[in-house]
């Protein structure tokens, strides 16, 4: 069955950066949020250390001290005017959530506490500063939760477990969208005059994630299938806290408040390879400095093969107040105590810096030349401004999905309002219906999550924190072979009521365009950037490199590259030491 | 670790799981059904599922999303009581581990249930910050105590995942009832001295189907994966209502 709903404005996801665009767009116009997920079940949920803003409450600051961080921590591919418009919007952001009710940690005299956090300065990198706001270690959790709060008490509404399969575009101008509502089976076409996608990331596609099973790209894998480009696809963040052999997250902010990297031997080893800021410099650096340690047979535990995280210096108080939920992490999953003994921990994979390019009003960019798709908007982590670059600091993301949801929520409610609803292709659902009932055909017995798993692995052996020409060759043609394996795998259920089988699959399809895309635009960079790492191109080339990479997909299922020169401002690249 | 530790936690033993399966396009009733996978007695309840799900039939029908204890989605019946499967590991569960959806909520499929009754509740109760339009809104942040913040910090870890209230026997018997989750999401806003809803959330939870119904069986305790003290906080509500004091 179809069935056709009409709105002003429809936004795709229902975590931090939907429900802050659904805030402002709820309030302008007639708004629907479409999302997969309960909303309260969304990975900003999982998020742990803070948000960072320079409210200066603990410590001198400024935010033109937090764009510079920002540049430098992002190693200057960042776009410098949407970092200007990031980091002075923090602190009225900030300040709004507290309104809204967020419980944020306080100081003794009642302000929003702050704390250290990797890559933050004072003064363009004189010392660590303390300009992570924070509710404890969950502080995802708390703007998700006020979020959700405040749409409910605004009365914006939900359509939970439907997912979004396909983007209507007629003319190069969006319409709408097409979901799939779990519970049924059945489709909806959901036409509206602005459509804003907030799907999050794609971090399933390697072996160690801290992501959910739910981040496998699906806004931009819809976005690349209708012949849109991605931006910035080779940049993906590993993080050096995952817990050994899951990947679960344990927050830099045990770092920010004293835990200490060690190898097998005990060393701190990061005070060779940032001596300043040691433990505390940017993801990329400290990913890289384990995953050397490790290969170079200084890692610990029998098969050397992790570091330990080091809380045992840390008042014990801290680690129980400020630190709850990492501490039981590690109790519950790994039986380690982390006031007695060191957790082991490897870089797992983090965040996405590349995705759906937008402009700093979150529109949607049709190429590298900057052309917008009229109606078309994204933001959070499915989307690249760009203002994390090519290494996101930490922080920076509770950031981003809050300002520029409402940013997007601004602009689409802005167009909806002076625009008539955009015609649609004839039968819109029509691409979905037959791909769907396709999926049942096929004539592999192969089961769908052989190919997952072997993705994975490929993923995290071939084109993750160290990449070589040959590694990423081989991950290309192991990708490509992997695609052709899930396209003989076929769903078996055949049920409506919450066939959950169909979405995992349709998961899958784009979890293996995502990794061609991120290999083959990393592949191209023959050059060394943030969390893009080549160990046979090791220098960063600002002769070359210093732009941002379109890919787009071809007709005939191919790639293609192009290229878009970094928005530069007040700062020079400069080499990034810490 | 040790080396023998990581032996152990490494090793790879069978698992038998026995799960309630439901499919209303199929079956008029639920059934048992018996799978044994191969897992490390580290892995968690979730990841057996998963090997069901992924390798044998992969028609089971379950939510997840974070597999880490943060997002509420996989709240199940385990060997007779509410966790979430994400956060219970093999080694801990005696065998064979039978699995069921929580109870008070409509089945709609295997282990999901329909959760807009649980939703309701907790919107019954107006989960926001209620401010009073009267008081200016300050330009800066609202200044609060360290002591003031910590009064609700409890609950605010509530990822309605809804372990607790389908742990009620009250709950089960009245589904009219709002629950323990919706209570623990009241007593959040009830005790942040920035909210002036206090009054209205305790009105509403004066009613008939609100707190005291409450018999304290300390169920919902147990059974929240957030550790929060569901019990107390309901009787700190129950208090607040007779004695307007909060
Ligand atoms: C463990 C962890 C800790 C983190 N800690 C921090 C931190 O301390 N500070 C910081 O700044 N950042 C942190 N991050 C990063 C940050 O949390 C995320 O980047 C950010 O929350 C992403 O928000 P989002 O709104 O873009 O997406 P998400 O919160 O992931 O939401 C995605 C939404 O899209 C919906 N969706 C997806 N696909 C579809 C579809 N096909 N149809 C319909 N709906 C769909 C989902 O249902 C969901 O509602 C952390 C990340 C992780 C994983
Ligand atoms: S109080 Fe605990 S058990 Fe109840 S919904 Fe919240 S987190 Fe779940
Ligand atoms: S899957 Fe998120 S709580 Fe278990």
């Amino acid at each position: 069955m179809i069935r056709t709903h009409e709105y002003d404005a429809v936004i795709v996801g229902a975590g931090g950066a939907g429900l802050r665009a659904a805030l402002e767009a709820g309030k302008r116009c007639k708004t629907a949020v479409v999302s997969k997920l309960y909303p309260t079940r969304s990975h900003t949920g999982a998020a742990q250390g803070g948000m960072c803003a320079a409210l200066a409450n603990v410590e001198e600051d400024s935010w033109e001290w937090h764009a510079f961080d920002t540049v430098k921590g992002g190693d200057f591919l960042a776009d410098q005017d949407a970092v200007d418009v990031m980091c002075q919007e923090a602190v009225t952001s900030v300040l709004e959530l507290e309104r809204m009710g967020l419980p944020f940690n306080r100081t003794p005299d009642g302000k929003i506490d702050q704390r250290r956090f990797g890559g933050h300065t004072r003064n363009h990198g004189e010392a660590a500063v303390k300009r992570a706001c924070y509710a404890a270690d969950r502080t995802g959790h708390m703007i998700l939760q006020t979020l959700y709060q405040q749409c409910n008490k605004e009365g914006v509404e939900f359509f939970s477990e439907f997912f979004v399969l396909d983007l209507l575009l007629a003319d190069g101008v969006c319409g709408g969208i097409v979901a799939y509502e779990i519970a049924t089976g059945d489709l909806h076409v959901f036409r509206a005059k602005s459509v804003l996608f907030a799907t999050g990331g794609y971090g399933k596609m390697f072996k160690i994630t801290s992501n959910a099973h739910t981040l496998t790209g699906d806004g931009p894998g819809v976005v690349f299938r209708r012949g849109l480009p991605l931006e910035d696809m080779e940049f993906f963040q590993f993080h050096p806290t995952g817990l050994y052999g899951l990947g679960i997250l344990l927050s830099e902010a045990a770092r920010g408040e004293g835990a200490i990297l060690r190898n097998a031997d005990g060393e701190r080893f990061m005070e060779r390879y940032a001596p300043t800021i040691k433990d505390l410099a940017p993801r990329d650096m400290v990913s890289r400095a384990e995953f050397f340690e490790i290969k170079e047979g200084r890692g610990a535990g029998p098969n050397k093969d992790y570091i330990l995280l080091d809380l045992t210096d840390v008042d014990p108080e801290v680690v129980e107040t400020k630190l709850p939920d990492i501490t039981e992490f590690s109790r519950t999953y790994l039986d380690i105590d982390p006031l007695k003994e060191g957790v082991p921990i490897v870089p797992t994979a983090h965040y996405a810096m590349g995705g759906i390019p937008t402009n700093i009003d979150a529109a949607v960019l049709a190429d590298h030349t900057g052309t917008i798709v009229p109606g078309f908007y994204a933001a959070g982590e499915c989307a690249c401004v760009s203002v994390h670059g090519a290494n996101r600091l930490g922080t920076n993301s509770l950031l981003d999905i809050v300002v520029f949801g409402r940013r997007g929520g601004l602009a689409m409610a802005e167009y909806a309002n002076s625009h008539k609803l955009p015609a649609v292709p004839d039968e819109p659902a029509r691409h979905v219906q037959d791909w769907l009932s396709g999926l049942f055909e096929g004539g592999g017995p192969e089961f769908p999550a052989h190919v997952r798993t072997r993705l994975q692995t490929v993923m995290m052996d071939k084109a993750s924190v160290v990449r070589t020409e040959d590694s990423l060759g081989e991950a290309l043609v192991e990708v490509q072979a992997l695609r052709r394996r899930y396209d003989d795998c076929r769903v078996r259920d055949r049920s409506k009521v919450y066939n959950t089988e169909i979405t995992e699959h349709i998961e899958l399809g784009y979890l293996i365009d995502m990794a061609e895309a991120l290999v083959v635009a990393a592949r191209a960079r023959t050059e060394s950037r943030g969390g893009h790492y080549r160990e046979d191109h090791q220098m960063r080339e600002d002769d070359h490199w210093l732009k941002h990479s379109f890919i787009t997909k071809t007709a005939d299922g191919d790639t293609k590259l192009a290229y878009k020169d970094v928005v530069m401002g007040r700062y020079v690249p400069v080499e990034r030491k810490y | 670790m040790t080396g023998e530790d990581m032996e152990l936690t490494t090793r790879e033993i069978d698992v038998r799981l026995r799960v309630l399966r439901f499919d209303p396009e199929k079956d008029t009733e639920a059934h048992f059904e018996d799978y044994t996978v191969r897992a490390q007695p580290m892995e968690r309840l979730l990841d057996c599922l998963h090997k069901i799900k992924w390798y044998a039939d992969t028609s089971l029908a379950l939510r997840r999303s974070c597999a880490h204890g943060i997002c509420g989605s996989d709240a199940m019946v385990i060997n007779g009581e509410n966790a979430l499967a994400c956060k219970v590991l093999v080694k801990d569960l005696k065998q064979p581990i039978t699995v069921e959806p929580i109870r008070g909520l409509p089945v709609m499929k295997d282990l999901i249930v329909d959760m807009d009754p649980f939703f309701q509740g907790y919107l019954a109760v107006k989960p926001w910050l209620i401010t009073d339009p009267k008081e200016r809104e300050p330009d800066r942040e609202r200044l609060q105590s360290q002591t003031d913040r910590a009064r609700y910090d409890d609950t605010t870890k509530c990822i309605l995942c809804a372990a607790c209230t389908t742990s009620c026997p009250i709950f089960w018997a009245d589904e009219e009832y709002v629950g323990p989750a919706a209570i623990v999401n009241a007593h959040r806003f009830i005790f942040d001295s920035r909210d002036r809803g206090g009054r209205e959330r305790l009105e509403i939870l004066s009613q008939k189907d609100g707190a005291f119904k409450c018999r304290t069986a300390f169920n919902c305790t147990y059974a929240c994966p957030r550790g929060i003290k569901v019990t107390k906080a309901i009787q700190e509500v129950k208090q607040a209502a007779l004695f307007k004091s909060f």
